[in-house]
């Protein structure tokens, strides 16, 4: 959509058959021409855990600002923006047990003082006259009108939930989670995960061979098993393996070995129905 | 020759027997397994039905004032759910799949065990049958 407004070009990073991005080419793909690199913390489709650290260095030396889409990562990883040093980073509430309809947006303060604002409304002017309308400070430049109130108390609430839980015990249990799921998977004939990263959180995309991820998904559902099915809104990736899509299990701190071995029962009982 | 509402009569009547969601769903897969494949080259892009998540190509031709369908899906289940679709309202008059009442699918309770993008997917079947009725229809006049 950017692109179609203003003319810019939009250069994609591809990736290897494991799901990672392939640094060397985006090395090259970096030019004193880019403007902005956008890539996700995490994938939503594979799991792979993005190396961003490497990719806003590379993008700061050629004077491109860089935005991590956050929402995979923010139930698994605590980022430290300010180490990190990116420009943006977004997530939304959801991902973290918080309400839906209302995410974060981080950006650098230098960035959000020469942005303009993308909204008019209340609580975000400063002085108005007919000749000229001077904004806000930050953030209320950015946040016309009445917001989400409770939504925003609620995303708060939900972080502190996090926090108590702690995100580096949580990063272990689902290591463990992963661990144990996909060795117990792999032990089904036919089977077949997409996203093979040594560096992935607990996602995992499958596929049964010659079965539609549909088929599969409806038939877990059946069974009470809660996973996601299609191409989780990442065409290019299906396209890349030449599969209409996945069938996406993911585990979060609060799933258990019994759920997996559930998941594990319920894709074989499809597979046999299904074949 | 059976009429829309009897065949419909039949298949209630079918899925009627069967006492958990596994025994319906094997008979929607089975049904699927057996629907007669549509013709390679009307799998085309203009003939995929919008609005579901698997592919769906529907294929429609008019022999003897009746509408032949035939249909194909990547995915299983899918396919069940049209071969349904199309036994109900294959090789009709026009008008009567026009006029024909679609609560079958409620009773048969395939509506309630689909998700609701599922769901939408067989609304959009049940319309683009009744769109190739209607254009048929047209031709008649």
């Amino acid at each position: 959509m950017l692109c179609e407004k203003t003319g810019a070009l939009l250069k994609v990073i591809p990736m290897n058959l494991n799901g990672e991005l392939e640094m060397d080419t985006y090395s090259q793909l970096l030019s004193d021409k880019t403007k902005l690199v956008f890539v996700n913390h995490i994938s939503n489709a594979l799991g792979t855990i993005n190396p961003i650290e490497k990719i806003i260095e590379q993008a700061h030396a050629v004077g491109a600002a860089v935005l991590i889409d956050g929402a995979q990562a923010a139930p698994h990883i605590k980022p430290d923006v300010q180490a990190l040093d990116v420009d943006f980073y977004v997530t939304s509430a959801h991902k973290i047990c918080g309400p839906t309809g209302v995410g974060m947006l981080y950006g650098k303060e230098t960035w959000l003082e020469k942005l303009p604002p993308y909204q008019g409304g209340g609580e975000m002017i400063a002085t108005v006259s007919f000749e000229k309308t001077t904004y806000a400070g930050l953030p209320h430049k950015f946040e016309a009108g009445t917001p989400n109130i409770c939504g925003g108390i609620a995303f708060g609430a939900a972080i502190d939930y996090m926090n108590s839980v702690g995100f580096d015990d949580i990063a272990d249990y689902e290591n463990e989670l992963l661990a144990y799921g996909t060795e117990q998977l792999l032990k089904i004939d036919g089977l077949r995960i997409y996203g093979t990263s040594k560096n992935k959180t607990s996602v995992i995309s499958f596929n049964l061979k010659g079965i539609h991820p549909y088929d599969v998904g409806t038939l877990l559902d059946k069974m009470g098993i809660a996973v996601r099915t299609g191409h989780h809104c990442a065409q290019p990736i299906m396209d890349f393996y030449n599969i209409p899509g996945t069938v996406r299990a993911s585990f979060a701190f609060y799933n258990t070995k019994e759920e997996i071995d559930a998941l594990v029962t319920g894709v074989k009982k499809a597979k046999m129905m299904l074949s | 020759m059976q009429s829309i509402q009897e065949i419909q009569a039949d298949i209630i009547d079918e899925f009627s027997m069967f006492e958990d969601w596994e025994e319906r769903y094997q008979y929607m897969i089975d049904l699927g397994k057996d629907l007669p494949l549509i013709d390679e080259q009307y799998k085309t892009e203009s003939n995929i039905i919008k609005g579901c998540q698997s592919k769906v190509w529907v294929h429609a031709e008019m022999q003897d004032n009746k509408i032949a369908f035939t249909a194909d899906s990547d995915a299983i289940i899918t396919k069940g759910i049209i071969a349904i679709l199309i036994r109900a309202f294959s090789n009709q008059h026009p008008k009567d799949i026009i006029e024909a009442n679609t609560d079958f699918i409620d009773d048969i309770g395939l509506k309630e065990h689909l998700s609701p993008t599922r769901a939408n997917g067989l609304v959009s079947m049940i319309k683009q049958l009744k769109l190739y009725a209607v254009a048929y229809q047209t031709q008649l006049n």
